[in-house]
């Protein structure tokens, strides 16, 4: 009797805990009614009554002052000016004097020239130690230059609301590298395609170092089609030199990653 | 606390930095063949003669067959010769790149010759001309007469390094060679080098000769005869061109196939009025039924690593393409499009299988993945079938009949070839009219 009992209860709790458990999944989904879009109809009248033109205009000139702002810290001749006099007293170091003047004119290149000049001042400092004391002081003014160079290249970066190339530039040098690659066919559908390189570019557009990132990958065995497909994506690049960069902005696109990876046409 | 905090910082700082570099992802890219400049092969002045042969234009022959065999793949763009601005002794120490970039060339190939001794020694190498280095270089030895196979050796290593996939000059095709009006035909078996050159014949063409397979490991050949009006499956060794016969079959039998290792054909037959598929070991001669069904199955192929065998049965109605276990388990239906399925024949990469497909009067020769998904037709005409294999599963041989003479009374049958994608359709030479090809592996492994 109690045997049964217990049996029976058992029984019972587990139908029950089953319809607990299933009974959500047998109920029906809810009819996903699309989100109620409400529309206002607006009569078009003969006159246009722009009330919100005054404030666009305002946020414009407001970012327009700011973009200027910036332009006015990006520029720091002033700051070079101070410069001159400390050297001119120096008669051993004509060439250095012309380095600078050249740093003046084209500011923006301030970092590189900045680390050749000091290396220039290490091998000096090993002939002549005469003017050791005054080229420390040299690098220190030019290490501050360098730091406040740094200062005004990142609030560029945390102000403009753009820390790439726009679409369109973006798209002008997809457009001329897909001209230039030349897919291998001979790839197989089911492995991972993708080749990323690295590339380090002039002004001009033209190519200063390309690395492939995975090149470790090129000798493994069995991946043969691996090393085919790199060095046509390096090819590629290196047909398309020039690339079509845009004319400003060179410290962001500087340095450029190319994934290359022909999977999707592949299988279409 | 403080070193944790440092590091934490450090590390956004890192993210930021590496969030800076510009990233464009290239998915697209031109499919245009792959223009390339063939420089003829310098011919050193100290080469003997050498019967037979026209040394001089040896370096110009030879470059001339590695020109036709990439012009044919439809992948590469051989440049015209006259647009050369260096000549080919000066192009094989050091190409000036910029003068080859010029004519819009992005691989170079240059060489030379030397006969001496009776002995042929080739050296070739492969330029990027855009890299401005070399990417292989290698040279071969061998009897003067063998030139055209060291030509079809050469575009078979150029092709592997600007393709990434191995090529398939080096080959021979196998196939019936036809003559004579249609209800006299003669058919022979014949075998050609896979641009049409040393057409040979096998058979003299007093009996009916079919479906001629090459084994995939070497250069071995199984195909059926009538001898008597009795089916016999024979083997051949076309090195030395010995025959022998695999064994008797009672009623229809149909084309046998080597398995991949070699070891073994498929092939089905007719035992008690139904036709079921069999396999044979070639060294014991013992045969295994793998299929028993009372519907037809014909047309066994295995795939390349040997576990499953595709073929085609019409048990579900019309005929239609299956693939099983090699053991004959798992029977499972592939296709289930519109028409009739046939002669399906697994690729040597095993991700495809090629089959032929009628429909509406109208026979087509296409792909699909060897789980039946992805059907591409390739080709369509009135009348082609028995699709073979470029050993690199790139390429597909197949034969066409079509009408011929005035009235369109007569008929021809032709090899044809093209390519997985669909494109570069086009017609191999054959002396007479051809048909069930197969095409072997490379002679140079």
């Amino acid at each position: 009797m109690i045997r049964s009992l217990i049996y029976s209860i058992t029984f019972h709790s587990v139908l029950v805990i089953l319809t607990i458990l299933s009974l959500p999944f047998m109920l029906r989904e809810p009819i996903d009614l699309p989100p109620i879009v409400s529309v206002e109809l607006i009569q078009i009248s003969d006159k246009t009554s722009i009330p919100y033109a005054p404030k666009a205009r305002k946020i414009i000139e407001e970012t327009k002052k700011k973009e200027e702002r910036l332009v006015s810290e990006q520029a720091p001749p002033a700051a070079k000016a101070k410069e001159k006099p400390d050297r001119i007293p120096l008669p051993n170091e004509k060439k250095e004097e012309k380095q600078i003047v050249k740093k003046k004119q084209n500011p923006e290149e301030i970092k590189p020239q900045i680390r050749q000049s000091s290396e220039f001042e290490k091998k000096e400092i090993v002939d002549t130690n005469q003017i050791a004391a005054l080229i420390d002081k040299a690098k220190e003014e030019e290490a501050i230059k360098q730091k406040k160079a740094d200062k005004v290249t990142q609030s560029n970066r945390k102000n403009s609301f753009a820390t790439g190339l726009t679409l369109s530039q973006e798209d002008a040098l997809r457009a001329q590298i897909f001209g230039c690659w030349s897919v291998p066919l001979g790839l197989p559908y089911d492995e991972d395609l993708l080749v990323r390189i690295k590339l380090q570019l002039k002004k001009d557009g033209t190519i200063m170092k390309s690395e492939i990132l995975d090149h470790q990958r090129m000798n493994r065995p069995g991946q043969k089609f691996y090393k085919v497909l790199a060095e046509s994506a390096l090819r590629a690049v290196r047909l398309c030199q020039p690339l079509k960069v845009p004319p400003t902005g060179y410290d962001k696109w500087k340095e450029l990653q190319l994934n290359f990876n022909p999977s999707e046409m592949l299988k279409g | 606390m403080k070193k944790f905090l440092t590091i934490l910082i450090f590390n956004i700082f890192f993210v930021s930095k590496s969030f800076a570099l510009i990233e464009i992802d290239i998915t697209r890219g031109n499919l245009d063949p792959l223009p390339i400049a063939i420089s003829p092969l310098h011919v050193d002045i100290k080469s003997e003669k050498f019967d037979g042969l026209k040394i001089k234009e040896l370096g110009e022959d030879i470059s001339k067959i590695i020109e036709d065999n990439f012009r044919g793949t439809g992948l590469f763009n051989p440049l015209k010769k006259d647009a050369f601005v260096q000549k080919p002794d000066i192009a094989h120490l050091k190409p000036r790149f910029e003068d080859w970039r010029l004519i819009k060339a992005q691989a170079l190939v240059t060489g030379k010759l030397l006969v001496k001794n009776e002995k042929l020694k080739v050296e070739f190498r492969l330029w990027d001309l855009a890299a401005a280095k070399e990417m292989t270089a290698l040279a071969f030895t061998t009897t003067p007469s063998n030139w055209r196979r060291v030509a079809h050796i050469i575009s078979d290593k150029i092709y592997e390094r600007l393709t990434g996939e191995e090529g398939y000059f080096d080959t021979r095709i196998i196939y019936v060679s036809e003559s004579g009006a249609k209800n006299q035909r003669v058919k022979k078996l014949a075998i050609m080098d896979q641009d049409g050159a040393n057409t040979k014949y096998l058979t003299l063409g007093n009996e009916l000769v079919l479906t001629p397979r090459f084994n995939p490991t070497n250069q071995m050949v199984t195909y059926m005869s009538y001898f008597r009006n009795m089916p016999r499956v024979y083997l051949l060794d076309i090195e030395t061109g010995t025959q022998e016969v695999v064994g008797n079959f009672p009623g229809m039998t149909f084309a046998p196939r080597f398995s991949p290792d070699g070891k073994k054909i498929v092939m089905s037959f007719a035992k008690d009025g139904n036709s079921d598929i069999y396999t044979m070991d070639l060294d014991s001669r013992i045969v295994e039924r793998i299929t028993d069904h009372s519907s037809i199955d014909t047309s066994p192929s295995f795939s390349p690593d040997g576990k499953f065998i595709a073929f085609n049965s019409d048990r579900s109605g019309l005929q239609q393409i299956y693939v099983m276990r090699s053991d004959g388990s798992d029977v499972k239906r592939i296709t289930f499009g519109n028409g009739i399925y046939g002669t399906p024949v697994w690729s040597p990469r095993g991700d495809l299988i090629a089959f032929t497909k009628m429909r509406k009067g109208k026979f087509y020769i296409g792909v699909m993945r060897t789980d039946g998904t992805g059907e591409r037709l390739l080709t369509e005409n009135f009348y082609q079938e028995a699709p073979s294999w470029s050993p690199n599963g790139r390429v597909i041989v197949f034969y066409r009949e079509t009408k011929s003479g005035k009235k369109g009374e007569g008929f021809t049958a032709k090899l044809w070839s093209i390519d997985i994608t669909g494109y570069n359709e086009r017609r191999l030479n054959t002396e007479t009219d051809a048909s069930d090809p197969s095409w072997s592996s490379l002679l140079s492994k």
